[in-house]
């Protein structure tokens, strides 16, 4: 029993079948828990209620991130490997990203707007984001551009690793064009936890609610995207027979 | 390879439109420009670095489908494939010769568009070079974006979608030099980031940008 039997779109899809109303449940009730616990999160002695939006701009922005790493690797695996559902699980998961970049910047800006003073800064973090969401659009248009999906599928996925490379670079370019406004990481591996249990477990809640959140749309899209394909050679085969 | 840059060096320059048009679209922009934001010398020269490297990067950007759009209509881009010269070299010498067209007469008239701007003196010699070092990078991934989109009936709005992004790091480090030139600052720390880029630029997308051609010849 290997990994890579699930790259069959028929074990996918059974497999698919049966764990999409799980991961549903569970997105739902934990992210329904973990937004109602941070909204009922006494307010933080400097920003007040609106410290109550990371529970939605840090899990986005997380996501945002670990979306497109997510579609790094699936484009590896279709170009190395071949695998048809690896190409369409990236396509899937472009759009959802994309709206990841989106609620994070917007959540950021209504956070900024009272505590900073402004909608928008050019800091590196904020720009960087607005590049990732660049990369996410040229990523979206090319797939919807290309008719061939399997010439669609090689060039989205090459696409997708020079953008990588230049996502990062420009990640730290911006480091050196401009000084931050926004905080480093509170959370963090190697730094250790800075920031109270009372809104720090409320926060694991929501990044697992949204990382299952994204498993979900990631699994309904992914199987639209293969009974998209389905039909079209069905009707293909129709047209020609 | 000297064939090939020759034919579309020949090509550019008789075909007419592609060899001076970016250098009227660099012109015409750096006139614009105080009209928008008015003809005061101190807000222009603030502001000239990055006019001057935006205005490059769209000039370069304008006949960038032409890298291989002509040659794949022609079919001609089908006998390059199955030439001996392996993908990557001919992505690297239509690079080439689009850098010469259009980013080399960016580079030599530079320093007339510094003046039009009040570009202070001390950022002119700057401005040639971190442009000299700089351009090489925008042709060879708008080559890049050019072979991603060289099969699509409208690639271009979508070439521009694709390859702006990509870049955002050469524009940072180009208009930092000029910027930190022009100030009087140290100046060679951005400049060695943006050659850096440059030659990583050079030495890894032609694999990219070869792979691209080759899925959309298939």
């Amino acid at each position: 029993m290997s990994f890579w039997e699930y790259a069959n779109p028929v074990k996918f899809m059974r497999l698919s079948d049966v764990a999409l109303p799980w991961v549903v449940g569970a997105a739902a009730l934990t992210l329904s828990v973990g937004v109602i616990w941070g909204l009922t999160t006494p307010e933080d002695y400097k920003q007040g209620s609106t410290v109550k939006i990371m529970f939605l701009h840090v899990p986005a922005a997380m996501m945002a991130i670990n979306i497109w790493v997510m579609m790094l690797v699936a484009s590896l695996i279709w170009i190395i490997r071949r695998h048809h559902v690896s190409a369409l699980a990236a396509k899937a998961a472009a759009p959802v990203g994309a709206v990841m970049t989106l609620i994070a910047l917007a959540t950021g800006a209504i956070w900024g707007q009272p505590m900073w003073g402004t909608w928008w800064e050019w800091d590196p973090r904020l720009t960087s984001f607005l590049i990732l969401f660049l990369f996410y659009l040229g990523y979206i248009a090319l797939w919807s551009a290309v008719e061939n999906p399997d010439n669609a599928a090689d060039l989205t996925g090459v696409l997708c690793l020079v953008g990588s490379v230049f996502a990062l670079l420009s990640r730290y370019a911006v480091n050196f064009w401009n000084q931050g406004l926004h905080q480093g990481a509170s959370l963090s591996l190697k730094a250790g936890e800075r920031m109270s249990p009372v809104y720090k477990y409320p926060l694991y809640l929501c990044m697992l609610g949204f990382f299952l959140l994204f498993l979900a749309l990631l699994l309904v899209r992914t199987r639209t995207e293969i009974r998209r394909r389905r039909t079209a050679a069905l009707i293909a085969r129709e047209v020609r027979s | 390879m000297t064939a090939l840059l020759l034919r579309d060096l020949r090509l550019a320059v008789r075909a007419g439109g592609g060899f001076g048009l970016g250098l009227a679209f660099f012109l015409i922009l750096c006139t614009l420009v105080p009209f928008g934001v008015g003809p005061q010398g101190g807000t222009l020269a603030l502001i000239a670095p990055g006019i001057l490297w935006v205005g490059a990067l769209l000039a370069c950007l304008l006949s960038l489908d032409r890298i291989f759009a002509l040659d794949w209509e022609d079919g001609s881009l089908d006998l390059l494939a199955t030439a001996p010269l392996p993908m990557e070299g001919t992505v690297l010498v239509k690079a080439a010769a689009h850098w010469i067209t259009t980013g080399l007469p960016l580079v030599a008239a530079a320093p007339v568009f510094g003046l039009l701007l009040h570009l202070p003196a001390g950022a002119q010699g700057w401005l040639v070079l971190s442009l000299l070092i700089g351009t090489p990078a925008l042709s060879m991934l708008g080559a890049f974006g050019a072979a991603l989109t060289v099969g699509l009936r409208r690639g271009g709005l979508l070439l521009s979608l694709l390859v702006l992004p990509l870049y955002v790091p050469t524009l940072i480090f180009g208009a930092e030099t000029v910027r930190r030139g022009g100030a009087g600052m140290d100046a060679i720390t951005p400049l060695a980031f943006l050659t850096a880029i440059t030659l990583a630029v050079l030495g890894a997308i032609p694999f990219a940008a070869a792979a691209a051609l080759r899925v959309n010849l298939r």
